[in-house]
């Protein structure tokens, strides 16, 4: 059910995941990976995310890192990363410029604003379905319950969350593997 | 000189970056802004914004703080220092577990942590919702946009530009 991609096919499926990324880009990393090419199962790539998650840097990013190497070792790595950055990178050194020379223009306010209350949503939706598709038994959904808590809500950091919810989410899951086996 | 401070500024981001760029936002800020008053608080936020509006991952707000405070070079030190550090601690994470493969507890290890990922996701969501929900329209492009893409297999692409054209036509 997993096709590996080729070189040329992770640098541009990863091209596509940078330049299609507004409104940030873990959404696109999933439906590209998951959805739309079928590298990894869902599972697959959320436990690659949930790595990433514990390391400073973008998940996304670091997804980039780990998916590539992977597929295709340190050239896949590099190649995976380099997608994801070169599209968004260009863009910014063009709106850079403009900025540099017009500064903020009025007219495209209303629109951002509208695509930021769209890229919201998609990044609920996109929450909601990865937790119905990896069906977590319940003490695991009550991590997730308590992740989304402290960082939406109480705005607690988030290495701090990381911290605590990192080694909680790692205990249980192993306790229930281990009762499984015995 | 200037161009060395910028790459150090940002690999020390990098490292802290738990959780992507929103979890550094306020340290960038205290970097840029106040330690090395590399510009004031309105250029700051604008500049975050514009980054914003950009596709790509958030944390090249950096890259864009970098072309401000140095030109070209000032953004290829500010995206280098943001990327290399942890795309190194990410290249060793992939090592260990490949070395690891073999142990029966690494996959549930593992999977104990994706419910904070997911968690973290679905709060971002919640704390972009509250930043975009200004008004009745908004809200109802927030809620659309959640379920179109919870309950369909279609491009997101979709509901984003739908959401700007609705931004455009009536906000």
């Amino acid at each position: 059910m997993a096709e590996i991609p080729t070189k040329l096919e992770l640098f541009l499926g990863y091209a596509k995941i940078g330049l299609l990324g507004f409104g940030g880009v873990g959404p696109w990393s999933r439906h590209v990976i998951v959805e739309e090419r079928k590298w990894l199962s869902e599972r697959d790539y959320a436990e690659i995310l949930g790595l990433g998650q514990i390391l400073p840097g973008p998940n996304v990013g670091n997804a980039s890192v780990m998916i590539g190497r992977r597929f295709h070792g340190f050239q896949g790595a590099l190649l995976a990363t380099a997608g994801l950055y070169i599209g968004p990178l260009a863009i910014l050194v063009v709106l850079s410029i403009l900025y540099e020379l017009y500064g903020t223009r009025p007219g495209v306010a209303p629109f951002m604003q509208g695509v930021a209350a769209a890229a919201a949503g998609m990044v609920m939706g996109m929450a909601i379905k990865m937790g119905q598709n990896l069906r977590p038994p319940p003490e695991l959904i009550v991590v997730g319950l308590l992740a989304i808590v402290g960082a939406a809500f109480l705005r607690l950091p988030l290495p701090l969350i990381v911290l605590v919810l990192a080694p909680l989410g790692v205990w249980l899951s192993l306790r229930r593997s281990w009762k499984r086996v015995a | 000189m200037l161009l060395l401070q910028i790459l150090l500024a940002f690999s020390t981001l990098s490292l802290l970056a738990i959780g992507g760029a929103n979890a550094v936002l306020p340290e960038m800020h205290r970097l840029v802004v106040v330690v090395h008053g590399w510009m004031d608080d309105t250029t700051f936020s604008q500049l975050f914004a514009l980054a914003q509006a950009a596709p790509g991952p958030n944390i090249l707000a950096a890259s864009v703080m970098g072309w401000h405070i140095a030109g070209p070079s000032g953004m290829a030190m500010a995206t280098i220092g943001m990327l290399l550090p942890a795309a190194i601690l990410a290249w060793g994470m992939a090592g260990l577990t490949h070395r690891l493969r073999g142990n029966t507890w690494l996959k549930p290890a593992q999977f104990g942590l994706v419910p904070i990922a997911v968690g973290l996701i679905a709060a971002s969501g919640v704390i972009m919702a509250d930043a975009a929900g200004t008004n009745g329209l908004s809200f109802a492009i927030i809620a659309v946009s959640t379920v179109f893409v919870w309950r369909t297999r279609y491009s997101p692409l979709w509901v984003l530009a739908g959401g700007g054209a609705l931004g455009l036509l009536l906000l």
